[in-house]
C-alpha cells in the first residue's frame, strides 16, 4: 500500500469503506507526518493530536455501524481564522493568543456532523491580511516546493499542509485571493465559492462583504467533496443563501463540448512572469483541445479592482477589528493608567504592523469628509466591476486567467513594500468584489520547480461549471510534478 | 502632493485607538500616502448614477423569530476575559 | 428682546420583544450580570447578527401610529465608538436608510393642538451597563442589556415650549403602550429622551446655536431641564454672549444643566452599511398585515367613545388615556349598559383607588365583570350608591366578588314595606316631641326622623322607601 498520507481523500474513502485501513491508522499516519516535517513547513499553529485520535476512534465506530459520510474519518486541517469550540483560535494574532471560543463555526458543526477528523489549526497572515503568511504573529510558513519561498497567503498554512501531506485536505478563507493564491503557489487545488454558499458564522471577520470559506485539496475531486460538505444555508448567517447544493462530484466527468471559455485581455499584463503566461496559454489550449470554445473577452474595470479592494476591505476590517479592545477576551496590555490607555496600548501591542496599517487606511476612508470620496466611490466602482463579469458571462460560461503574476516569491522579498504586496493580488481580487466563485488549479511548473495555478471563474453559484473545467484540465495535463520531498 | 499629513495620521490613529512612535508615524505617513495615491486612481472613473454595491449578492429580509434561546453560562461568557470579578468584565474606572 | 425656543427631541424606546434584536438571548430585566449573554451579544470573534422580525414589526407599528412613511428598503449601519458597554466597538443602527420618515404627532397644550413633525424612526441595539466600584478605580461591565431592541424617534425642531415637549413624550408613551411594544417607562429607562434646544428672536426664521441635553429621566425632568436651559440661554444672549454648541447634562438634584465639555471628544462615528445584515424590504402587503394587527389608536378611540357611548369629551379623554382603561371601560359597558354610570365609577372611584396604590388598571384586583355586577346591585336597589363605594373598596382590598361581600356582611338594603312601616311607627312613638315639631311646621326635623329609621336598620334601609313611608305616616 502506498503511504497513507500521499493518498487523496477519494482514495482514502475507498480504503476506509472497504475496511482496509481504519480512521485511527490514517490519523496516526498524519500525526506522525506532522511530527516529522511540520518543523520545516510550520503550517500548524496548534496540533490537536489527542482530540484527533479520539475523533478517529469515533469515526471508526460510526463506520462500523454503517453511518458513513463522505468525510468520516478523513483528517483535515483548519485555518486558524475559523472558530473551533474548546480549541485555541488565534487568527495568528497576539491579540487572540490563548482565546478559546465557547462555540463552533458552522463549518465545524458540519464537519463534526460527518465525523471528520480535525488535526489542528493552520497558520495564516494575521487576521487573514497578507499574501505570504509572513504576517503571522507567530512564525512564517514555508513553501513545501522550496522552503526558501513563501507558501502564499493568507491561507498559507492551509495550502502548505495539503502540499506537504500533513493533512488530507484543509479549509481556508478567501477575501481577496487568500485561498487561490496559496493554492497556486503550493500546487494544490483551492476554491473560493460563491459569496453566501458557505456559512461565515464563526469565520473571524476580515472584510465581511468579501470573506468566504473554501477548501484546499490535492485534486479537483477532493476539492469538490470538501466544498459539498461545507456548503449550504445557515440561518445563523444572514448573507448565506438558501439554495440547494448540487452534487459537485456528480458533474465532474461531463465533457467540455459546447462550453465557452472566456480569456480576459486585461489579465495578461506587462510585467507578468512569462512562464506564468505560457502555462496559462498552454492550459487554455488544452481546454480547447477538449472541446471548449475559447473566446476573447474584456473585463474593462480590472485595473481599478485593487484600488477598490484596498478601500473596501480595510474599511470593513477597521470596523470588524474594533471589538478587540482588551475587555471581553484576548490580549490586554499592562501598565495603563486609564481606559483610553488600556485601549490604545492593547490595540497597539496586540495587532501587528500590517493589521494596524489596514485599520489606519480603513478608518481614514470611513472618517468624516472622506467617506464619499473613498468608501462610497469604491462601492460604486464595485458595481462596475460586477457588471463587467455579468457582461462577460453573457458571452461565456467560464473565465480562464492566471492566479498570480509570478510563482511564489522568496520570504522577505516584498515584506517592506506593502503596496507591491497588494498589487500581487490583482487577478484574484475582482472575483471577491463580484462575489463569484473561482478555483485555482495547477496548470504548470516553472523551470525552478515552482507550481503555477490557473484560475477558473464562473457566475454566481456556477461551481459545477468550474469543477467540470478544472477536472478536465487536471485529467488532460496530468500531475504537474511529484509531491515535493521535505 | 501628499494625500495625508502627519497630523491627520495622528488623528486617525486616535480614532482607531492606536498609538505609534514618532518614527512609526513618519513611515506610516509615507506608506499611507503611497496607498492613498494609488487608491486615488478611482478618481479617474466617472461613476455618476452608478448604484453602490455593499453586498456581493442582492439578498433581502433575513429574519429570525422572536424566540428565546440558551445564553452562555456566565462562567463561559467570561472565560476569556483578561479581568473579571463577580460575574462581570472589569475595566479601568470610567470617570 | 424676546426669544423663542426651538426644541427637537430624540426619543429612544426599548421594545418589549422576548429575545434580543440580533440574538436569541432573553431581554428580561434584572438578571444577574452577564447571564443573558452569548457569543453574539458579547461580540466574540466570527459571530454574526440575525434580525429579530418582531423588532421590525414593532417599529412598523410605531411608524404607522405616528403617520410616518415606511421605507420600501431600509438598511442597518454600523456606528463606531469605543466604550466598554459596546462590545463590538460599534452599535448596529440605521443611518442613510432608516425604517420610516416624515411623520407627525399632534399634542395638545392649554386646549391648543400643535403638530410636531417626526423626522425619522429607526431600529438599533441597546448598549450594556457599567457599574462603578466605589472604592477601587474599577468599573464592571454587564452585557445583559446589550442587544435589547430600541427604536429611536427623532422629531423635527417643531417644539416651542417645555410643556409641549412633555406632552409629546407622554403621547409617545401612550402610543407605545397602546401598541404593546414597550413599557414606556422613563424612570426605568425603557423610554429615554435627549433634547436639542436653541433660541432665536421671536418671529425670526433660521436656527440659533443649540445645546444637547441628556440625562433627563422623567417627564418632569425633561420639562424642568428645558425650562432651565431656556433661562440660561436667554440670559446669555441678553448679556450679549453666545451659546456654545455642546452636550449638557441635567442635574436633577441641583436643578441645573452643566456642560460635559472636556469629558467628551468630538465624535466621528464612521457610519457605513453593515455587511453582515441584508436590507429590509417592506412591501405594501406586509404593512397592511401589520396595520391589521394594530389596536384602535387613542385619537380614534376617543372619538368613538363620544359618538358610540355619548360620553362627554372629558370622560372619553380620561378613559382612552391608556388602552387598558379603555378596554376595562368597554368590557364593563358590555355587561352593564349605562356608559356614563360606568365612566363615573371608573374615573371617580376605581382610578382613585388605583392611584392611591400607584397601580395600573391591568393589575386591578376588581375585574370589569365585578364592577359591572356591583353597578347592577346599585341599580336594582340591593345596595345604596354609598354602600356601593364601600363594597368596591372591599372588593379592591380582598379581591372578593361584590355579591359575596354584600351577602356575607348582610349589606343588602331593607326594602320590605311591612317591616319598614313598623319601624317608622316605632320612631314616631319614640320621638313625640320631634313629631310635634314637624307637624307644627318645622320641616327640618324630617331628616332627623329618617336618620333614626336608618340607625335602627344600621343603614340598610332603602332611604327612598323610608322617606316615602315616613312622609305618609306624618301627614
Amino acid at each position: 500500500m502506498a503511504n497513507l498520507v500521499d493518498l487523496t481523500i477519494s482514495s482514502l474513502r475507498q480504503l476506509l469503506d472497504q475496511r482496509e485501513v481504519s480512521a485511527v491508522e490514517v490519523t496516526r499516519a498524519y500525526l506522525e507526518r506532522i511530527e516529522k516535517v511540520d518543523s520545516k513547513i510550520k503550517a500548524y499553529l496548534t496540533v490537536t493530536g489527542d482530540q484527533a485520535m479520539e475523533a478517529a476512534r469515533a469515526a471508526d465506530e460510526h463506520m462500523a455501524s454503517g453511518e458513513t459520510a463522505p468525510l468520516t474519518g478523513i483528517p483535515l486541517g483548519i485555518k486558524d481564522v475559523i472558530c473551533t469550540k474548546g480549541v485555541p483560535t488565534t487568527c495568528a494574532s497576539r491579540m487572540l493568543e490563548g482565546f478559546i471560543p465557547p462555540y463552533n463555526a458552522t463549518l465545524m458543526e458540519r464537519l463534526n456532523g460527518q465525523h471528520a477528523v480535525i488535526l489542528g489549526k493552520l497558520n495564516m497572515d494575521e487576521f487573514a491580511m497578507g499574501s505570504s503568511t509572513e504576517n503571522s504573529a507567530f512564525f512564517p510558513t514555508h513553501n513545501p516546493w522550496d522552503l526558501k519561498r513563501i507558501p502564499g497567503g493568507s491561507s498559507g498554512g492551509s495550502a502548505a499542509s495539503v502540499a506537504a501531506r500533513t493533512c488530507a485536505g484543509s479549509f481556508g478563507s478567501d477575501t481577496g485571493g487568500s485561498i487561490r493564491q496559496p493554492a497556486s503557489h503550493c500546487g494544490v487545488v483551492g476554491i473560493k465559492p460563491t459569496y453566501g454558499r458557505v456559512s461565515r458564522f464563526g469565520l473571524i471577520a476580515f472584510a465581511s462583504s468579501l470573506d468566504q470559506i473554501g477548501p484546499i485539496a490535492r485534486d479537483v475531486t477532493d476539492c469538490a467533496i470538501l466544498l459539498e460538505a461545507a456548503s449550504g444555508y445557515d440561518p445563523k448567517d444572514s448573507t448565506s443563501v438558501n439554495k440547494q447544493v448540487p452534487s459537485y462530484i456528480g458533474s465532474l466527468k461531463e465533457g467540455l463540448k459546447g462550453l465557452r471559455i472566456g480569456v480576459p485581455e486585461e489579465y495578461f499584463i506587462p510585467g507578468m512572469d512569462p512562464e506564468v503566461e505560457e502555462a496559462i496559454r498552454n492550459g487554455v489550449s488544452t481546454l480547447k483541445e477538449q472541446g471548449a470554445e475559447i473566446i476573447d473577452i474584456n473585463l474593462p474595470h480590472t485595473e481599478f479592482a485593487v484600488a477598490t479592494y484596498y478601500i473596501i476591505a480595510p474599511a470593513e476590517a477597521s470596523s470588524n477589528l474594533s471589538r478587540y479592545d482588551g475587555v471581553k477576551y484576548g490580549f490586554r496590555a499592562e501598565g495603563y493608567r486609564d481606559l483610553l490607555e488600556m485601549y490604545t496600548r492593547t490595540r497597539s501591542a496586540g495587532f501587528g504592523p500590517e493589521v494596524k496599517r489596514r485599520i489606519m487606511v480603513g478608518t481614514y476612508c470611513l472618517s468624516a469628509g472622506y467617506y464619499d470620496a473613498y468608501y462610497k466611490k469604491a462601492s460604486k466602482v464595485r458595481t462596475l466591476i460586477t457588471r463587467d463579469f455579468q457582461d462577460a458571462f453573457a458571452r461565456c460560461d467560464c473565465i480562464a486567467a492566471p492566479v498570480a503574476p509570478t510563482p511564489a516569491f522568496e520570504l522577505g522579498e516584498k515584506k517592506d513594500d506593502p503596496l507591491q504586496m497588494y498589487l500581487s493580488d490583482i487577478f484574484t481580487i475582482p472575483v471577491n468584489l463580484a462575489g463569484i466563485p473561482s478555483i485555482s488549479v495547477p496548470c504548470g511548473i516553472s523551470k525552478e520547480g515552482l507550481p503555477i495555478g490557473m484560475q477558473l471563474m464562473a457566475g454566481h453559484f456556477q461551481e459545477e461549471t468550474i469543477f467540470k473545467v478544472a477536472y478536465n484540465l487536471e485529467l488532460t495535463l496530468g500531475k504537474i510534478g511529484d509531491w515535493p520531498e521535505i | 502632493m501628499a494625500k495625508i499629513q502627519k497630523s491627520e495620521v495622528e488623528h486617525v490613529a486616535k480614532l482607531a485607538r492606536l498609538t505609534f512612535s514618532q518614527a512609526e508615524i513618519d513611515s506610516l505617513t509615507d506608506q499611507l500616502n503611497d496607498i492613498l495615491t494609488y487608491i486615488g486612481k478611482l478618481e479617474e472613473l466617472d461613476s455618476t448614477g452608478v448604484e453602490p454595491t455593499t453586498h456581493a449578492l442582492k439578498l433581502t429580509n433575513c429574519f429570525r423569530g422572536d424566540e428565546v434561546g440558551e445564553s452562555l453560562p456566565v462562567d463561559e461568557a467570561l472565560s476569556n476575559a483578561p479581568q473579571r470579578e463577580g460575574g462581570a468584565f472589569v475595566v479601568p474606572r470610567i470617570i | 428682546m424676546d426669544y423663542e425656543a426651538v426644541i427637537g427631541l430624540e426619543v429612544h424606546v426599548q421594545l418589549k420583544t422576548r429575545s434580543k434584536i440580533f440574538c436569541s438571548c432573553s431581554t428580561r430585566f434584572g438578571a444577574p450580570p452577564n447571564t443573558h449573554t452569548c457569543p453574539i451579544c458579547i461580540g466574540m470573534p466570527g459571530v454574526l447578527p440575525v434580525l429579530n422580525k418582531k423588532v421590525v414589526e414593532y417599529a412598523m407599528k410605531m411608524a404607522l401610529a405616528t403617520n410616518c412613511e415606511i421605507a420600501s428598503v431600509s438598511q442597518f449601519a454600523r456606528k463606531h465608538y469605543f466604550y466598554p458597554d459596546l462590545p463590538k466597538g460599534y452599535q448596529i443602527s440605521q443611518y442613510e436608510l432608516p425604517l420610516a420618515e416624515n411623520g407627525w404627532i399632534d399634542v395638545e397644550v392649554d386646549g391648543q393642538t400643535r403638530r410636531i413633525g417626526i423626522t425619522r424612526i429607526h431600529m438599533e441595539e441597546d448598549a450594556g451597563k457599567l457599574i462603578h466600584d466605589e472604592h477601587r478605580p474599577l468599573s464592571f461591565v454587564d452585557l445583559n442589556r446589550t442587544g435589547t431592541p430600541l427604536i429611536e424617534i427623532v422629531s423635527e425642531p417643531d417644539i416651542r415650549r417645555p410643556e409641549e415637549a412633555s406632552e409629546y413624550l407622554k403621547k409617545i408613551r401612550q402610543l407605545v403602550r397602546y401598541l404593546g411594544i414597550s413599557d414606556g417607562n422613563m424612570e426605568e429607562g425603557s423610554l429615554r429622551c435627549d433634547a436639542n434646544i436653541s433660541l432665536r428672536p421671536l418671529g425670526r426664521q433660521g436656527y440659533g446655536v443649540k445645546s444637547e441635553l441628556k440625562n433627563m429621566n422623567s417627564f418632569r425632568h425633561v420639562q424642568k431641564a428645558l425650562e432651565y436651559e431656556i433661562r440660561r440661554q436667554t440670559a446669555l444672549l441678553l448679556d450679549g454672549g453666545q451659546v456654545v454648541q455642546e452636550t449638557r447634562l441635567w442635574d436633577a438634584a441641583k436643578g441645573v444643566t452643566h456642560s460635559m465639555r472636556g469629558k467628551e471628544e468630538a465624535h466621528d462615528y464612521r457610519y457605513f452599511p453593515d455587511p453582515d445584515l441584508v436590507p429590509v424590504e417592506i412591501e405594501r402587503v406586509w404593512i397592511e398585515k401589520v396595520r391589521q394587527e394594530m389596536p384602535e389608536l387613542p385619537g380614534a378611540k376617543r372619538e368613538r367613545f363620544v359618538k358610540e357611548y355619548g360620553l362627554p369629551p372629558y370622560d372619553a379623554d380620561v378613559l382612552t388615556s391608556s388602552i387598558h382603561v379603555a378596554d376595562y371601560f368597554e368590557e364593563c359597558v358590555r355587561l352593564f349598559h349605562r356608559p356614563k354610570t360606568v365612566s363615573n365609577w371608573i374615573m371617580v372611584e376605581l382610578l382613585k383607588l388605583l392611584h392611591q396604590d400607584n397601580q395600573e388598571i391591568d393589575t386591578c384586583p376588581v375585574p370589569p365583570s365585578s364592577l359591572a355586577a356591583l353597578l347592577k346591585l346599585v341599580e336594582d336597589g340591593t345596595i345604596s350608591a354609598k354602600m356601593g363605594k364601600k363594597v368596591l373598596e372591599e372588593s379592591y382590598k380582598t379581591g372578593m366578588e361584590p355579591q359575596q361581600i354584600v351577602q356575607e356582611q348582610g349589606l343588602s338594603q331593607l326594602s320590605d314595606e311591612a317591616e319598614l312601616k313598623s319601624m317608622v311607627a316605632r320612631v314616631i312613638e319614640d320621638f313625640p316631641e320631634e313629631v310635634a315639631k314637624y307637624r307644627s311646621g318645622k320641616k327640618k326635623v324630617f331628616g332627623f326622623l329618617v336618620g333614626q329609621v336608618m340607625r335602627m336598620t344600621r343603614g340598610k334601609a332603602n332611604p327612598k322607601k323610608v322617606n316615602e313611608l315616613l312622609q305618609k305616616a306624618l301627614d
